[in-house]
């Protein structure tokens, strides 16, 4: 009888696995981007996350984020770490439980090939393009920029600025105290997702 | 000559002393949350009144919107 690992990844197509499993992923944050990006990244495979996030899990973030009920209160990348695991224990989870700042991303994700940002602050995303581009501009880094609302799939896409990319609309702002809904979030963490899992494979687009 | 720049991609005459702060001011660009590229590398906001585009630069604004 096979074992339950080779069984798990019996319908990954067998020419990708090798760079899939080889791959090391940084995600910054763990909240709605982050959480949906790194249950997808879990599914295809992708040998070692490396998730960063210093919050809890709030019961308004269950509109979006891949958290549950009873996980309201505890620590995200702790519980986001449990979550992904129930999914895909053959992968590495390495989970940060710190407050991201631009004198310890290189630490954090040192090891990681591909970033993405998955922060909800503008002035985040801004810091970590900067922090990144400067330690690493050989290396791709995944922002989101609009997502808010509802609908307008198709005003959803990708523009790439040498090794920074941009996944959104563009355009969408946040009203205050209304957080994003799952439906864009989601599209926007899995095109990102999608995009990491192209440039992995690729190495370039 | 004409010296042409581009932001995002789309033309924009070039003139001396050309800097950052004067293309979002052309341009209208009222955004608060920006990254800035300048064929390729990135302007940081403290250089926005210091940084001159040369003729024919490749300039993009990209506008960082909250949510996540």
């Amino acid at each position: 009888m096979r074992d339950i690992k080779s069984v798990f990844f019996s319908h990954h197509d067998p020419d990708l696995l090798p760079a899939i499993r080889k791959a090391v992923i940084g995600i910054a944050g763990a909240g709605g981007l982050g959480s949906n990006v790194a249950f997808t990244l879990a599914r295809v495979g992708i040998g070692t996350l490396i998730i960063a996030d210093h919050d809890s899990v709030d019961i308004t973030n269950l509109n979006r984020q891949q958290y549950f009920l009873d996980q309201v209160g505890d620590v995200k990348v702790e519980a986001l770490k449990i979550n992904l695991k129930r999914i895909n224990p053959f992968s590495e989870y390495i989970m940060h439980n710190v407050e991201i700042n631009e004198n310890n991303i290189p630490t954090l994700f040192d090891r990681a090939q591909i970033l993405i940002e998955a922060f909800d602050r503008a002035e985040m995303k801004k810091m970590l393009i900067e922090t990144w581009t400067a330690h690493y501009p050989q290396r791709p880094i995944i922002v989101a920029s609009g997502l808010a609302g509802f609908g307008k799939s198709e005003k959803i896409h990708i523009r790439q600025f040498e090794n920074l990319f941009v996944v959104g609309d563009e355009e969408s702002e946040l009203k205050p105290k209304i957080s994003p809904m799952a439906p864009r979030v989601g599209i926007v963490a899995n095109m990102q997702a999608n995009l990491a899992l192209e440039l992995i494979i690729k190495k370039k687009r | 000559m004409d010296k042409l720049i581009r932001v995002n991609d789309e033309p924009l005459p070039w003139e001396e002393k050309l800097n950052i702060n004067r293309i979002l001011e052309l341009k209208n660009y009222t955004f608060k949350m920006l990254v800035i590229k300048v064929n390729g590398k990135l302007v940081k906001k403290d250089q926005y009144d210091k940084f001159f585009i040369p003729p024919g630069a490749d300039i993009k604004v990209i506008h960082l919107i909250s949510g996540g």
